[in-house]
Parts: structure tokens; C-alpha cells; sequence
């Protein structure tokens, strides 16, 4: 064709399992390609032939709303056929193991794997049973590639540039999956990264990461260029690790009187889905600095970017 | 695969008489301008888009809108690719539908980049008609597509590779055909 083929490496992987095995020029080449795929969202025919033939399969062994949702429209936007497990429903329920549930479903002949899955490194035990590409969308409390990559994304969108900014990291930091790759990517790219949370729920060892770890929440956030507000997952919380949510709102919720001391036009992310009152006040969510409603939409056009660099090519050319 | 440059078939002069007669063309074939617009395959389709608007304006005063058309994502050979080009942003900032849309790119040779192109417009719209104009039509088709608007025909070898250097993007304006080091 009359157009010359880029060369990039980023189909010779296999997997996409999480963020800190990722180079530089890999995460930015998604970035990149994420803004053509955001402009496809907003067209009226939302549709490309790209991905015709391919098949993709999601598989969330937890409760998801937007990111499963957010890969199968990826999926769907791009023509490939996109199909969902409902864990609750399968087989799994009559003991199937992981790995022969796996095998069924590689059986019927999908090329991508899109998997959630509570124990940490469950994927990545996936992806070495499978020839199928796997997406990690969550494993345990270890990562979430394409949460960091689409808040990197609307980071990029509304700064310009990644390099130098200072962001903090607000809540749970210790079972955030969230925030751990966000960790990784940033730091690849020479943010300034603070985390806030109880000291239950900071992890030892953040910073040989780079991460200055502060117990207040004002000090966490004076300055800084974003703040990423976790949400206090519920369904991690039965071992007490804080008092109550009351005490965790009074200390950690952010509200208007912190923003103020956050550097001008600073933006504020969550990840959704959001706990009003507990970890971020209304008023913050509903204000023009809570970009909280652009990650969604920036969730499936950096979905679709992954999804089109891991597809093309042949499945045997890749190097496992 | 290295290539050295066989003969040069085109400069800076002879690009501009090629671009200046399709414009004429363009204006003659529709009549005018009323209704038209240009839109250029990236990558070089994109600049030569651009300057068959600025001379068409010269020429009836009124420019003609233009629009670059990323077709990446709508290529028919992306599974044969080891690696997947880097796609760009399709830049067409008017309604489509409705309009008569001058595609632009700067060689025609299987086909295969302007059926892409096609598809990529008519997604993004339903215009009232599609031409094709190209700087360069080197032969070898593949599909049932005939240009509208050629600058030269160029018959050629599928050795040879034809290459259409833009001052916007090349630094100088020139065609030259080039041949595959052995």
C-alpha cells in the first residue's frame, strides 16, 4: 500500500499483565494511538473494520461495571467479536478449575483474553497455559494496566505532558492494584508521585519506588498537578484496618479546602465507582477540576489502542 | 531492503503544471466548486490535498474544504504485518454528507489504499459523489479502481518502487523512481 508500515515492537508481546514490565515507548505508543481511537468514539458510526475476524473473550472472576463493559465496547468498536463469562453462571460455580476453564475457552478459538481474577498473578499463571494473548483487568491487589494507562492518559489530556508533574495518590494504597500501576507507569515517565492514606494502609517499601509517602492529607496534596483518589473498597475492608468510614471521611475525603492548596487547574481522578462522602466530597465530584466522567470514555479509546497493537499480526510470528 | 533512485520523472515545476491542470479538472468536472471538497490520504495525500485547495481558490476564489484522511485502521493487509504502523488521526472538520469529495493521495498503484480510503470516508458520512485524484498512476491494479484525475501515468515494474517526495513533509518536491539494491 502507498503508506509505509511503522515499525513498532509492540506486538511482538504476548500479554499485557501489568505496567511494570512495560518500556517507555511501548506505554507511549498506546497513549498515541488512543487519541485517533478517542475520535472514533465520538463519530456517529463508531466502527472500524480493524479487527474483523479476531475474537475476544472477557473473563472477570469479580464485579466489574465499567471495565468489562469498556472492553467489550473496545472490542465491539474495532469489529472484533467480543464475548463475556459470566463467572456467577459457568461452570466455575461446579468446580472447574482455572485452568481447565481456560482451556475450553481458548478451545472455541478467541485470539485475546480479557481477565480479572481476586488472586494476584492469576493472569499471568493464565497466560503462560494459554496461546491466547491475555489482558490483565485486574489481578488481586497486584495491578490494573489499563486503569493506569487510560489515567495516564487523561493526565496527557489535560496537562500535556506526563514528565515532571507532581500527582498524589489518595486512600488504599495498600490493596489499590490501581494505584500500584499508576505508580509504575508515572514513574517511568518522571512524575513526582505522594501517596496519603492511613499507615495501615500504606505498604512498606513505596519508597525505594520513588514514592514520598505522607500521612496527612494536606501535605500530600500541596502543589501537586493531579490528585487520584482511590476508592475504599468495601469488599477489602473486613480486617479493620481503619475504624470506621466515618474517621476515614474526616481524614482522608477530599474536599474543596484541600484542592485549594493543590497547584492552579489541578485535575482530580477516580477510578471509579465512586463513594460519595467517603473518599471524595460531592462537591468535588460533580466540579469541572473531576475529570472523573472523561476516563470512562478515555477507558475504551485506550482499550481500543491496546486491542489494535496486540492483534495485528500473526499468531505465530509472536514471540511468546 | 535499500533502494537507490533510479531516474527522476518529476521536479518542483513539473508537480506544480500536474497540480494546477487537476485543479482546472476538478473545477471543470464539477462545474465549479459549489459543493466540493478536497481530502487527502495521510501521508502525502495530506499536503497535496491542501494545495489543490489553495489552487483552486486561486483559480475561482472560493476554497474548497479540506480534510486528511487517516486509513490505517481500515487496511486490508494489517494480519500480514509483523508490526502493527502507527495510526493517526483522521482530520475531516466538515459534514461529508451531501458533498462532491475529491480524494487525493500521490500514487495509485493496486487499488488497495483508496478502497480503504472509501470505506473510510463513507463511514465517516454519505456523500453525493467520490473522485480520485492522485499525482502518480504507476499501474498494477488489483481492484476495479480508475482515478478521475491522474498528474502522470508511470508505467512502471512491480520492482520499482515509485517515490513522491513533498516539500511539507520531504524537505524539496520530486518523483523519482527507485530501484531495490541487490
Amino acid at each position: 500500500m502507498g503508506i509505509s508500515a511503522q515499525s513498532t515492537q509492540f506486538n511482538r508481546r504476548k500479554d499485557l499483565l501489568g505496567l511494570k514490565d512495560v518500556s517507555n515507548e511501548e506505554i507511549e505508543l498506546i497513549l498515541n494511538t488512543a487519541i485517533p481511537m478517542k475520535d472514533i468514539i465520538g463519530r456517529e458510526i463508531k466502527k472500524v473494520p480493524t479487527l474483523r475476524g479476531k475474537g475476544m473473550i472477557t473473563v472477570f472472576y469479580e464485579n466489574s461495571t465499567r471495565t468489562r463493559t469498556s472492553f467489550e465496547l473496545a472490542g465491539k468498536y474495532l469489529s472484533a467479536d467480543t464475548s463475556n463469562l459470566a463467572v456467577s453462571t459457568s461452570s466455575v460455580q461446579k468446580g472447574e478449575t482455572l485452568r481447565d476453564t481456560i482451556k475450553t475457552l481458548e478451545m472455541m478459538g478467541p485470539d485475546i483474553l480479557v481477565m480479572r481474577h481476586g488472586m494476584t498473578g492469576a493472569p499471568h499463571y493464565v497466560a503462560q497455559n494459554t496461546s491466547m494473548r491475555v489482558i490483565n483487568a485486574g489481578d488481586g491487589t497486584n495491578e490494573h494496566p489499563t486503569q493506569a494507562l487510560l489515567d495516564m492518559f487523561s493526565i496527557r489530556e489535560h496537562k500535556g505532558r506526563l514528565a515532571g508533574l507532581k500527582v498524589a495518590i489518595v486512600g488504599d494504597i495498600l490493596h489499590s492494584r490501581v494505584a500500584r500501576s499508576n505508580i509504575y507507569g508515572l514513574a517511568k515517565f518522571g512524575c513526582e508521585i505522594r501517596v496519603a492514606g492511613p499507615p495501615t494502609m500504606i505498604p512498606p517499601g513505596l519508597d525505594h519506588l520513588g514514592v514520598k509517602v505522607c500521612f496527612n492529607l494536606k501535605d500530600a496534596i500541596r502543589d501537586v498537578d493531579v490528585v487520584n483518589v482511590l476508592r475504599i473498597q468495601r469488599e477489602r475492608q473486613q480486617t479493620g484496618l481503619f475504624p470506621s468510614l466515618e474517621e476515614y471521611s474526616e481524614l482522608y475525603m477530599l474536599r474543596p479546602e484541600h484542592l485549594s492548596l493543590a497547584a492552579d487547574n489541578a485535575i482530580v481522578l477516580h477510578p471509579g465507582p465512586i463513594n460519595r462522602g467517603v473518599e471524595i466530597s460531592t462537591d468535588i465530584a460533580d466540579s469541572d477540576t473531576a475529570v472523573i466522567n472523561e476516563q470512562v470514555t478515555n477507558g475504551v479509546a485506550v482499550r481500543m489502542a491496546l486491542l489494535f497493537l496486540m492483534m495485528g499480526g500473526r499468531r505465530d510470528e509472536i514471540a511468546a | 531492503m535499500k533502494l537507490r533512485d533510479k531516474n527522476q520523472i518529476m521536479d518542483e515545476m513539473s508537480m506544480k503544471r500536474a497540480l494546477t491542470r487537476i485543479a482546472h479538472e476538478i473545477i471543470e468536472a464539477n462545474k465549479g466548486v459549489q459543493g466540493v471538497a478536497v481530502v487527502g490520504i495521510r501521508r502525502r495525500g495530506g499536503p497535496l490535498a491542501f494545495r489543490l485547495a489553495d489552487l483552486i481558490e486561486s483559480i475561482e476564489g472560493v476554497r474548497p474544504p479540506v480534510g486528511v484522511l487517516d486509513i490505517t485502521l481500515y487496511r486490508d493487509d494489517l494480519t500480514a504485518l509483523a508490526n502493527q504502523p502507527q495510526v493517526h488521526r483522521t482530520e475531516v472538520h466538515f459534514d461529508i454528507t451531501g458533498m462532491s469529495i475529491v480524494l487525493v493521495d500521490d500514487v495509485i498503484y493496486t487499488g488497495r489504499t483508496v478502497r480503504a480510503g472509501l470505506d473510510a470516508l463513507i463511514d465517516l458520512g454519505r456523500p453525493k459523489r467520490i473522485q480520485l485524484a492522485v499525482l502518480i498512476d504507476r499501474g498494477h491494479r488489483e481492484l476495479p479502481i480508475k482515478p478521475d484525475f491522474v498528474g502522470k501515468n508511470v508505467p512502471t515494474s512491480r520492482e520499482e518502487v515509485v517515490s513522491v517526495c513533498v516539500r511539507e513533509i520531504d524537505g524539496d518536491d520530486k518523483v523519482t523512481i527507485q530501484e531495490l539494491v541487490p
